[in-house]
């Protein structure tokens, strides 16, 4: 069984609930479902990014310049 | 063409017609602002494109053209009216970013760089221009200033987040509007409302004096009734300035005089894969007649083009979300349910995601300089589809239902990603109520590539920017 099988699926729900509190961002109830969908979303593509293999030497594209 | 007399339709004037037409003394630029503020007075009602008309900087912006012209210059945009989106600084007026928060700002001290640029030159700036909020839309809606229109079909969107630049342009209230694009943000109004629109190379224009929305991803163009008209402009806005950090070193390269090249010289594909999924038939017969008329029968492969438009995603919602984060932490209720809902997700993007995605952008950059040791321009949509009706709130492409607001930049999402110089060229299919888009798409620091195919395409009326008919409420007062 690889890795991808074993993983646990994104709580977009659990996510929302726990970052709301952690970064005290208040969510009016009638706003929460967009906002769980929209978490849910970037989570897709953030999966889509992150499966991706990167050589360690890859770095950010911003390049700071002193 | 540019010595059209000045009897005509001043409203259907490119800005190179309109700029002979003053440099030569046929009109005044009082008499070109004076016939601007008219049309801004009877299609803005109805349209929607201005949220501010600087009628009195116009009109003194024109007297001063015409005192210079009488002093013997000779000026690049004499007498051009233009517009920008409002979240370009515009002294003595608050830039409100399409937001209801950031009007309560004083208004601003200074011109943002490239209006200074546009003015100098003999630029008429006719005001601030309807958009997206904060800028995170591809819809032209907006919650607090109402939705900016498609003048060819005014139930329809304009394409955002510059929808009241694609509105104005293509209406004919100014020549040329200026827009940003992040994500698409000038490409998109541009295919909805049938206009040619420049999205530069990342870090090749000056930001200075504009609101930002994500800065690793912000570029500022034109958008016009013809190819020539963007590449005067463009020659205008180049230039060095301290005001941006992100600004790239490169010398001034003007275009102008590039563009009568043609392109039996260069080497043009168009991008297969992802650019011929999810789209709707028009976009795909939109590309296939630019690539029938440029003799380009080579389709090439993008890599990874889903995996770049998903990084882009990533780091638009989790960058932005931080420069927003104390304005989501304490009024939330103040944003558009559109955009707020956004914003509040991405303020919770663990950060290895943005990390990782900043990571992506630099192998996916690599891996596109390849590619273009082969292929000089490639062609690929703009939009997947026409512009929809006003409130659409999903579409359907290949069978999978998506939401509208955040799909319809799906094709230029993975090319500003890596910052490439594009220019939307605008098609009207055969028998086609509406215009749609295609990115022609060039090398960085190549956007003389890009314009030179567009100006060919215009020539051979492969691509054409028609002003809008009238609103019907408005030609039927006329009659």
């Amino acid at each position: 069984m690889s890795d991808a099988d074993t993983k646990t699926p994104f709580d977009a729900e659990a996510h929302v609930t726990h970052m709301q509190a952690v970064m005290n961002l208040p969510i009016d109830d009638a706003w929460r479902p967009e906002v769980v969908a929209n978490m849910a979303a970037t989570a897709a593509a953030a999966a889509l990014v992150l499966e991706f293999p990167l050589d360690d030497e890859i770095e950010p594209a911003p390049v700071f310049v002193p | 063409m540019s010595d059209k007399p000045a009897t005509g339709d001043i409203a259907s004037w490119t800005a190179a017609e309109t700029a002979a037409a003053v440099n030569r003394g046929a009109i005044s630029a009082r008499d070109v602002a004076g016939a601007a503020l008219d049309r801004i007075e009877a299609l803005n009602p109805t349209l929607n494109a201005f949220t501010d008309i600087t009628a009195e900087r116009a009109l003194a912006e024109a007297d001063a053209v015409d005192a210079r012209l009488a002093d013997g210059e000779d000026l690049p945009l004499a007498g051009v009216p233009y517009a920008v989106k409002n979240l370009f600084d515009i002294e003595g007026v608050t830039t409100r970013a399409g937001s209801k928060i950031n009007r309560e700002n004083p208004p601003a001290t200074s011109d943002a760089t490239l209006v200074s640029r546009l003015s100098r030159a003999g630029g008429l700036l006719l005001g601030g221009l309807n958009m997206g909020e904060y800028a995170y839309d591809f819809t032209g809606e907006n919650a607090h200033d109402g939705n900016a229109l498609n003048p060819h079909d005014p139930s329809r969107m304009s394409g955002g987040s510059s929808g009241g630049s694609g509105t104005a342009a293509a209406s004919g209230m100014v020549a040329v509007t200026m827009g940003s694009d992040t994500n698409g943000s000038i490409r998109v109004p541009s295919s909805f409302c049938g206009l040619f629109g420049l999205k530069p190379t990342f870090g090749r224009l000056s930001r200075g004096g504009t609101y930002p929305f994500v800065a690793s991803l912000d570029h500022l163009g034109p958008l016009a009734r013809s190819a020539e008209d963007l590449a005067l402009v463009y020659d205008v806005l180049q230039g060095p300035d301290p005001r941006d950090p992100a600004q790239a070193g490169k010398p001034v390269m003007p275009v102008r005089s590039e563009l009568s090249k043609g392109t039996s010289d260069l080497r043009i594909a168009v991008a297969g894969g992802y650019f011929r999924e999810r789209a709707m038939p028009e976009a795909l017969a939109a590309v296939d007649a630019i690539a029938t008329a440029l003799g380009a029968r080579h389709e090439i492969g993008i890599p990874e083009a889903a995996r770049a438009r998903a990084a882009a995603y990533v780091i638009t919602t989790s960058e932005s979300s931080a420069l927003h984060l104390d304005r989501l932490q304490h009024r939330p209720g103040d944003y558009d349910p559109d955009t707020r809902d956004r914003f509040l997700s991405g303020a919770m993007v663990p950060a290895a995601w943005a990390v990782q995605a900043q990571r992506f952008r630099s192998w996916f950059h690599a891996c596109m300089m390849t590619l273009f040791d082969n292929v000089d321009i490639l062609l690929a949509p703009a939009t997947p589809c026409h512009a929809l009706p006003s409130g659409t709130k999903t579409i359907t492409l290949d069978g999978v239902e998506m939401p509208a607001r955040s799909n319809i930049g799906l094709f230029t999402q993975p090319i500003s990603f890596i910052g490439l110089p594009v220019v939307s060229v605008p098609v009207w299919l055969d028998g086609a109520a509406l215009p749609i888009g295609v990115q022609v798409i060039a090398p960085p620091w190549r956007e003389d590539l890009a314009l030179r195919v567009a100006a060919a395409l215009q020539d051979m009326g492969a691509a054409r920017a028609p002003l809008a008919p009238l609103p019907d409420n408005i030609s039927h007062n006329n009659n």
